[in-house]
């Protein structure tokens, strides 16, 4: 996905990553990320990336990038082969959610998952003003736009209960990146969570 | 990411190593001497660290890149010349590659062709079954040949691409990448099927003689047609026969019997007619047996991770859409065992119509990923 790299949600999941664990990165893109995992964090590092030019980027930069579908599951790596495994800003691109996050924690010991917040006030502006929001971390236009869920920290939350996902930990950012730690639902603009089953 | 591929290595001509040591074989037997035939391009550093091998597949050979006849370019050039050269994926500027004809082929090295000292006739079908690790132990001696401890990277398409696997299996520390194309980590049922077909064909031409058809002064050339033809159907993909012959008839169609009506026939019976005209048909059949017997996960009880745990190189794996015959699916489980194992891989699937031959086309796309990923590796 080529979406702008606010670098912030990377810097929560750098520190949470050991040196030595293994990380795989689904939607890895170019391979940013895992290359800093890889170079400051000492991991070991798998992407799967879908877009070509995104594949060759990631070969370019060095990562042992898989091509593949996250649609079609993540069939072919093992159980629990992963420390974590990353699903950053694109889980609200992919249609079959549940079945994603499941998948998830059944090759990883702990899901990674950043999305943005679609009940940021921001957003919530812009549709009170008639118009779909366009943000640091909504950056498309609803016609170009990659998303195919739109949903709130709230909603994601629920969805975790629904599904037995224990929240590990969870870390709200605002549009310029800056920790929000009150009423997140209203002032975050990005959520960072690391889930376990 | 497109490099602008223009210059090849220009005119080559092959050279010949002799091995007088002997060669144990998978099947038991030893080859007492044999000769390799092979081509390089590019120059050996000094540390003899920038060295490529590039393993050819079933009908070919050591005459990768560049032309071998100044007035005749075209029909002379090397069989994977669009990948190598100054500039290209497998850039002679940086690169030392080496190209060489498997022992069994028929095109300079040691094959059933070849005299058998022990009779002064053609080995013919005397001559042993060969193994991909046979091979791969015999470019190991080519390897100490031309002073390569280590290769930078060995490369083939296919079953060139199982010699890749295989030498980051048998000689971990020969190799610092394997890049995989087109392959799989063995044949399925429905491969050995079409494989053994093409071997009926040749076997039951009357003109082959036991394999001993050199002294007949015959060639089994129907069954190798035939042979050829089979295969060139598997290595194509549907989509693209249909876009490129369709129904479409010859001029001379319409005359309801059983001569060519079909562009599609015309053009099997050239493939076939041409092929048979300069392949052996002992080194198909060979050929073909090896592949049929690859199976590295074989003494591993089926583990392909297990088989592949002892490999030290950086893998490449590389396949294509419409390739049915190594199907992306099977490269895939060749990457899902290194991931098991926590090795690097990277791999491409490459969106394309060309089927098995895929490999060989002048894809941009496929020729990126190759050149990006043979930067990233030091010499």
């Amino acid at each position: 996905m080529n979406l702008p790299l606010g670098r912030a949600d990377f810097d929560l999941i750098a520190a949470w990553v050991q040196p030595g664990e293994r990380v795989l990165d689904l939607g890895c893109g170019d391979g940013s990320l895992l290359r800093r995992l890889i170079d400051e964090r000492g991991a070991k590092g798998y992407g799967v990336e879908l877009e070509d030019a995104e594949v060759l980027a990631a070969i370019a930069n060095g990562i042992n990038v898989i091509q593949g579908n996250l649609e079609q599951g993540l069939a072919g790596f093992d159980d629990q082969t992963f420390n974590h495994v990353v699903l950053s800003r694109t889980l609200q691109t992919v249609r079959h959610t549940e079945r994603i996050l499941g998948e998830m924690l059944r090759v990883g010991r702990e899901a990674v998952v950043s999305f943005p917040n679609f009940a940021y006030w921001k957003n919530r502006m812009a549709v009170m003003s008639g118009r779909m929001p366009v943000s640091e971390d909504l950056p498309y236009e609803w016609f170009d736009t990659p998303n195919l869920r739109f949903f709130t920290i709230l909603d994601f939350e629920s969805l975790c209960a629904k599904m037995g996902l224990v929240i590990r930990e969870r870390q709200v950012l605002d549009d310029a990146g800056r920790a929000v730690t009150e009423e997140h639902n209203f002032l975050g603009s990005l959520a960072v969570y690391r889930l376990g089953r | 990411m497109t490099t602008s591929f223009s210059r090849g290595v220009g005119l080559v001509s092959a050279r010949v190593a002799h091995f007088d040591q002997p060669l144990p074989l998978r099947s038991g037997s030893v080859l007492p001497a044999y000769d390799l035939v092979y081509e390089t391009y590019g120059r050996l550093n000094a540390d003899a660290s920038n060295a490529i091998l590039v393993c050819h597949a079933l009908s070919g050979h050591h005459h990768v890149a560049g032309h071998t006849d100044p007035d005749n370019i075209d029909k002379t050039l090397g069989w994977w010349d669009n990948i190598v050269g100054p500039g290209r994926p497998l850039d002679t500027e940086r690169f030392f590659i080496v190209g060489v004809n498997n022992l069994g082929g028929c095109h300079g090295s040691t094959g059933p062709k070849s005299i058998n000292l022990a009779t002064g006739k053609p080995w013919g079908s005397d001559f042993p079954m060969v193994a991909v690790v046979d091979w791969v132990h015999a470019q190991a001696r080519l390897a100490d040949h031309l002073g390569i401890r280590q290769w930078a990277a060995v490369m083939g398409g296919s079953l060139g691409g199982m010699q890749a696997m295989r030498w980051a299996i048998t000689f971990p520390e020969r190799v610092r990448h394997a890049i995989v194309i087109a392959a799989a980590p063995n044949l399925t049922a429905e491969n050995i099927a079409f494989n053994d077909v093409a071997r009926q064909a040749i076997l039951t031409d009357p003109d082959f003689h036991g394999g001993h058809y050199y002294a007949h002064g015959s060639h089994p050339w129907r069954g190798l047609r035939l042979a050829r033809m089979l295969g060139h159907i598997t290595y194509l993909a549907e989509d693209q026969m249909a876009e490129k012959f369709g129904r479409k008839r010859r001029p001379e169609a319409g005359s309801y019997g059983f001569d060519v009506e079909f562009e599609i026939e015309s053009y099997l019976h050239y493939q076939g007619d041409k092929f048979a005209g300069y392949f052996d048909a002992n080194t198909y059949l060979l050929m073909t047996r090896a592949l049929d017997y690859f199976d590295p996960a074989r003494v591993a009880g089926g583990d392909l991770a297990a088989a592949l745990a002892v490999a030290r190189a950086k893998f490449l794996v590389v396949a294509f859409s419409s390739d049915w015959r190594f199907s992306p699916e099977r490269s895939r489980e060749i990457v899902n065992a290194l991931v098991h194992n926590g090795q690097d891989v990277a791999y491409a699937e490459i969106e394309s119509e060309h089927g098995h031959d895929s490999f060989l086309m002048d894809d941009p796309h496929y020729h990126a990923v190759v050149d990006a990923y043979m930067k990233r590796i030091a010499t």
